[in-house]
């Protein structure tokens, strides 16, 4: 596989060879099963080695039965559960051997049934037995107030003392890595673009960087230049929507209504630029579907926009009711965020010092100075903190794209021979994202997997929840930046 | 210590006039649905339905069909059509009250002009209750951005509201996935009468792209009745606007038989 080492590994050194890239530094990024024919199944491990630049992808091939590397790496918990939801892979000796993905007794991909006639039902799911004096249970969601994502949270509390937390996630799973199965790898970008509408580009970026793997081919400067300034026009208004939410959450109104037309501001300026508030329809393997054209006006719009932001962010960090419901909230351990996989700028907030576009670079980012920003305290403040320094590394990239953009082509043949694979990546405003790509015997997709981030952000959310108290659980989750769309899929 | 008020009072007033007066809608350079001008096909060339990832152009009998409700606005089938039968545009306001009125008929056939139904007598107060039964969340994005001061939805008397007790339309985004299915159906049961529903989005229309496999429906179609139809990947908060105002009587459906009129 293009973008990464391929490397046999059986059933029996899996777990040596887990621990032993713990003990070098190395990170596990993901997991996934495939079955390149009907009789065979594997699952494939994805790991980044310390001052590696490709990755490194473990194969194994023990049919349905794997052993759970839970216990070595913890973020691999969710992997392994979904394998067991989709795929039918059994992991010996899991932690938490109960379905995360599909509800009890729904249809896996390949046997759905009408949904109609067999209206779907929720069943009951896995919750701990908590059974003391005063303590009290309170299911909340899916649907919640506000418009927000849909996603059931289950609270054990006293008073107002949160003891145990349990996000029901999976609610809108729309089985979209099968979709891609049998589209053509040009057209299929479509898709990509709407798994996570707010990370439009992150996601059709990681996907144009697998096929284009899979396919050998180079895409041209100008086209790259044009992806990371749509890459960080994407950040800037994902975090400049953060920052009013945040407000939103500790009762700043005018910082909200502010952040918000920021953001507003950032998406009208995204649909002159492309047609799109989401930045849709430019991106495609092998470069742009079509040119742009920043020209002048664009760098004038980001400059207008920056110092209103800059004089946005002085205010908030004079704002003591604000500072004050941050500091301390909802932290997040280093040792916890690096166990659990959190990424982004969570991880970042967390004192762990990683960032795709610098150590993985794609795209142009290697011809960019990239500003990574780290925090050691692990709280919302510091989460609050990385973003607001992302917004302005993101202002600055784009002018210097804009600066260094020559005229050229911007778009290059890339087909992806028959049984080719490839693995794209891309640092998403909510942080590390990767496709992998399998083409099948007869030039289509056969098997896509994503990798979110905020799969892996919301495994390790939780765990600031516990023994937290009521009042900063809001504050607390819009500190995170989830999305439910990107997790669930 | 920030002086937020001083701050807010000076900055003036950010909320566009629109759809009154000479306000502006804040879309511009947006690419809207495909516009069809059948008279520049090509004789028996189907490419646009070949790029068609949602099926919303299909040829049957030689001739194409047109479906807006399809239409994910991916503008592939601009980019494949050699003649510029498919030619961008930035006809975006793509609210109607009946389905069939998304789909691109012939002069003649789709000359009807819908009459106003049933509809609430308040027209200058309406609460909504969302769900999201499944979205790329590109929607909420686009629902949340109504209550910014740009937009700033209030003012036209418009509210979001936490319960479906309070609730006068349901606005669903999303093909509704599985498990979304009984919570769709718990919140509509819960709102009182008369209530009605509005589908979001081409995948609350029609399911989308997603629609139909082993994790979702195809849209709102069969599972709840629609009073409002808004395809569109996602509508734009004009759009979002635009079609509530259509609901409302306040200003006139603008597509009729898949086209715009007017």
């Amino acid at each position: 596989m293009m973008g990464t080492r391929i490397r046999s590994v059986t059933a029996g050194t899996l777990a040596t060879e887990a621990r032993a890239l713990r003990e070098t530094g190395g990170r596990m990024q993901f997991a996934y099963a495939w079955s390149p024919n009907a009789d065979d199944i594997e699952v494939r491990y994805v790991a980044a080695l310390p001052e590696r630049q490709d990755f490194e992808t473990w194969l194994v091939r023990s049919g349905n039965q794997v052993p759970s590397l839970a216990h070595i790496w913890p973020l691999l918990g969710w992997y392994e559960r979904e394998m067991m939801d989709l795929s039918g892979i059994r992991f010996a000796r899991h932690p938490e051997p109960y379905p995360l993905v599909l509800r009890d007794g729904a249809p896996s991909p390949g046997n759905g049934r009408d949904f109609l006639e067999y209206p779907p039902i929720n069943g009951k799911y896995h919750l701990p037995t908590i059974d003391a004096k005063d303590v009290q249970r309170l299911p909340f969601g899916p649907i919640r107030a506000d418009v927000v994502e849909s996603a059931e949270f289950t609270f054990f509390y006293v008073g107002e003392h949160i003891l145990y937390y349990q996000p029901r996630l999976f609610f809108k799973h729309r089985g979209m890595e099968t979709r891609f199965e049998g589209c053509s790898p040009d057209y299929a970008v479509v898709v990509a673009e709407r798994v996570s509408g707010v990370g439009t580009i992150a996601h059709a970026l990681a996907y144009c960087e697998a096929v284009e793997r899979a396919a050998g081919c180079d895409v041209p400067v100008r086209a790259r230049a044009l992806r990371v300034l749509l890459a960080e026009l994407e950040r800037l208004y994902n975090h400049l929507h953060y920052l009013g939410h945040l407000c939103s959450t500790t009762t700043l109104k005018v910082g909200d209504a502010q952040g918000k037309l920021l953001e507003e501001r950032a998406k009208q300026l995204n649909a002159r630029l492309t047609g799109s508030r989401f930045l849709r329809s430019v991106l495609a393997p092998g470069g742009l579907r079509r040119d742009l054209a920043p020209d002048q006006w664009l760098g004038e719009a980001l400059e207008a926009l920056r110092i209103e932001f800059v004089a946005y962010v002085d205010r908030l960090e004079a704002s003591e009711s604000h500072l004050d419901r941050l500091i301390t909230t909802g932290v997040l351990p280093k040792r916890v965020a690096f166990d659990q996989g959190a990424t982004g700028p969570v991880e970042r907030a967390s004192g762990l010092d990683r960032d795709l576009r610098r150590d993985h670079p794609y795209a142009f980012y290697a011809e960019l100075p990239v500003a990574v920003t780290t925090f050691e305290e692990g709280d919302a403040y510091a989460r609050e903190r990385v973003r607001i320094a992302e917004i302005e590394a993101a202002f600055a990239l784009c002018q210097r794209v804009l600066i260094q953009l020559e005229p050229g082509q911007i778009r290059t043949d890339c087909v992806a021979p028959p049984l080719s694979e490839g693995l794209g990546w891309s640092e998403g405003p909510r942080g590390s994202l990767f496709y992998a790509v399998h083409i099948g015997g007869d030039g289509t997709l056969a098997r896509v997997k994503i990798k979110s981030p905020s799969f892996s952000n919301w495994r390790a959310f939780p765990l600031t929840v516990h023994d937290s108290n009521m009042m900063d659980y809001a504050i607390n989750e819009a500190s995170f930046g989830l999305t439910i769309a990107g997790c669930d899929r | 210590m920030a002086l937020w008020t001083l701050f807010g009072l000076a900055s003036g007033k950010a909320t566009t006039s629109w759809p009154a007066g000479d306000g502006a809608d804040g879309q511009d350079g947006l690419l809207g649905m495909p516009r069809y001008n059948p008279e520049q096909c090509s004789e028996g060339c189907r490419i646009c339905a070949d790029v068609c990832p949602t099926h919303a152009i299909e040829a049957r009998d030689d001739k194409l069909s047109v479906d807006y409700g399809r239409c994910v606005v991916c503008q592939l089938c601009t980019e494949a059509c050699p003649t510029g039968a498919m030619a961008p545009s930035n006809d975006w306001a793509f609210g109607v009250g009946n389905r069939e009125d998304l789909v691109w008929a012939s002069e003649a056939a789709g000359s009807a002009v819908p009459t106003a139904t049933a509809k609430p007598a308040f027209r200058r107060s309406l609460h909504v209750r969302h769900v999201d039964a499944g979205s790329c969340n590109g929607c909420e994005s686009e629902l949340q951005a109504l209550n910014n001061p740009f937009y700033n939805l209030h003012r036209l008397g418009i509210f979001f509201t936490p319960s479906p007790r309070f609730a006068d339309l349901l606005l669903v985004t999303g093909p509704v996935t599985r498990p979304m299915f009984e919570p769709l159906l718990a919140a509509y049961e819960a709102m009182p009468e008369p209530r009605w529903v509005m589908a979001v989005g081409t995948c609350a229309v029609s399911g989308g792209l997603p629609g139909g496999n082993y994790a979702c429906a195809t849209g709102l179609e069969g599972i709840l009745p629609v009073d409002l139809y808004l395809p569109g990947c996602p509508p734009n908060p004009a759009a979002l606007i635009d079609a509530l105002m259509i609901f409302l009587n306040r200003v006139p459906q603008h597509v009729i038989g898949g086209r715009v009129r007017g």
